[in-house]
């Protein structure tokens, strides 16, 4: 599997480390306990197309939304993930 | 059919002509007591456990391959009880007395072998680390001894002690834990199991799930028909997600590969079952004489049953940083399970809010050495509808209630179990 970085071309998956499924979105402080206990706990564990974070941090260190195929490891797309993790990316 | 001495001779002396059918490959029946989804070898054993220990012999075990097609013929061969938590430390020894009991109960040949596995140490902190693992085993009555670097040196005088990064200082042995050959497992359970009437149906993929007015689960849809069932156990490792949302269950889950490897063989070379506790790198040696070993999951959700390159390199690593003589021996094959990785990395045995619907999932990658207590327990509960005492923590709500058995204190993170 070898993914290619927006920003320093195809590289080798080594040099990227996975966050996970990028759908989660961390709820509101006032949101309640079972909206924090579905964001940290529960999971689609989708089996094929899935969007997903990935920091590239053997390259630019940029976050990175990767589309891929948990069937088949296809990738299909790659952008850049303003916002995701602890970086942020001016995209 | 019953192995023995004068069974053996016979197929020996008629040249291995006639050899009967160790199972029944059983046509679905309308309905069941107890249906379980997933042929492998917890479906199996817990199967085995119902109709030998609870008296349940109404029992199908639906498998949408071949029986052991699955994790059940992919993993390495592991057996062992070294937990430290409360929760995994009484089930796994459960499981590890239930390992030494299982040819004589079985009458099957699943070649447990009690070699030993030690954890290598490599620095004081870990050293403490594992002599506190080891008290806990010792104060739950389960067998566990720190060797200091002497000891080691005796009995593994191939490790390489001159690494300057990652010495090894000495190790925590398991005696009692060793390894068992794995399709002879999940075959030794069908074959018992068979014996009691249990139906063994190969080729048969669940669908959906069927459910009366009230929600509860009544049967199950199949590529062989529907096929009516008092109560439907789970036990399909890295498909549980898939299996549970068919029933509207979202699960505190996600599905990671594991890869193995086997070498060429060679001659007798490792006596037991060793780890790098430095690197994660685990290697045994098979009795036909390949190297047996694996490291890290790949560490991103996966069913693709193959893995990467990075962590082949980096299992390699740790095999060649403690036994730099094996860089010639060469790679035989690779493979890569689907591991259902837990939230805590530890397993789910439980009752569903689906009524008629149980889960046993969450296996992580250390299903193996719980197959004959996975099934035990979870016999227990499909039998009784209450958790056995030693698997009454490994509940579905734990996460919710903060009951979470995090054996490697790594929080809510899967690839890192």
């Amino acid at each position: 599997m070898r993914i290619v970085c927006p920003f320093c071309g195809e590289r080798e998956l080594g040099e990227f480390t996975y966050l996970g499924d990028a759908k989660p979105v961390r709820p509101a402080a006032d949101a309640g306990e079972d909206a924090v206990f579905d964001y940290v706990y529960l999971r689609d564990n989708i089996a094929g197309v899935m969007n997903e974070n990935w920091y590239h941090g053997g390259g630019c260190r940029a976050w990175l939304k990767v589309t891929r195929n948990t069937l088949t490891h296809e990738i299909s797309a790659v952008e850049p993930a303003p916002g995701a993790g602890a970086a942020k990316v001016d995209a | 059919m019953k192995y023995s001495i004068f069974s053996l001779a016979r197929a020996a002396l008629s040249g291995h002509k006639n050899w009967q059918r160790t199972w029944r490959d059983a046509t679905p029946k309308d309905r069941y007591d107890v249906v379980i989804i997933g042929g492998g070898g917890h479906g199996l054993a817990t199967a085995w456990f119902l109709a030998s220990e609870y008296g349940v012999r109404n029992v199908a075990v639906l498998e949408k391959g071949w029986i052991g097609s699955g994790n059940a013929g992919r993993n390495t061969t592991i057996i062992r009880s070294n937990y430290g938590l409360p929760g995994n430390t009484g089930f796994y020894e459960l499981s590890m007395k239930l390992w030494e009991r299982m040819e004589q109960d079985l009458n099957y040949n699943s070649m447990v072998s009690q070699r030993g596995v030690i954890n290598l140490y490599h620095s004081d902190a870990q050293r403490d680390a594992y002599a506190r693992r080891g008290n806990t085993m010792r104060i739950n009555g389960i067998d566990a001894e720190l060797l200091d670097l002497a000891a080691v040196k005796k009995m593994m005088p191939f490790l390489n002690f001159d690494n300057a990064r990652f010495p090894v200082q000495g190790g925590l042995l398991q005696r009692r834990g060793g390894t068992a050959r794995h399709d002879a497992v999940v075959w030794g359970y069908a074959h018992a199991a068979s014996g009691l009437g249990v139906d063994i149906i190969q080729n048969c993929e669940v669908t959906g799930f069927v459910r009366d007015a009230n929600g509860k689960v009544t049967g199950v849809e199949t590529s062989r028909g529907r096929i009516g069932a008092g109560k439907v156990g789970m036990a399909v490792a890295g498909s549980s997600s898939r299996v549970a949302d068919m029933a509207g269950l979202r699960l505190p889950i996600e599905s990671h590969v594991l890869q193995a490897f086997v070498s060429e063989a060679i001659k007798p070379l490792i006596p037991n079952v060793m780890t790098f506790g430095a690197g994660h790198f685990y290697v045994s040696q098979s009795d036909k004489g390949g190297l047996v070993f694996g490291g890290d999951i790949d560490g991103y959700n996966s069913y693709a049953q193959r893995g990467n390159m990075p962590v082949m390199e980096d299992v390699c690593e740790g095999g060649m940083a403690l036994m730099p003589m094996i860089g010639r021996v060469r790679l035989l094959r690779q493979w890569g399970g689907i591991m259902d990785m837990s939230m805590d990395g530890s397993p789910i045995i439980d009752k569903t809010p689906v009524d008629g619907l149980y889960l046993n999932a969450g296996w992580c990658y250390g299903g193996f050495k719980a197959t004959p207590g996975s099934g035990f327990v979870f016999a227990h509960l499909l039998a009784r509808d209450t958790p056995h005492e030693e698997a009454a923590r490994f509940r579905l709500d734990r996460f919710r209630t903060g009951a979470m058995i995090d054996e490697k204190g790594q929080g809510a993170q899967p690839n890192l179990h």
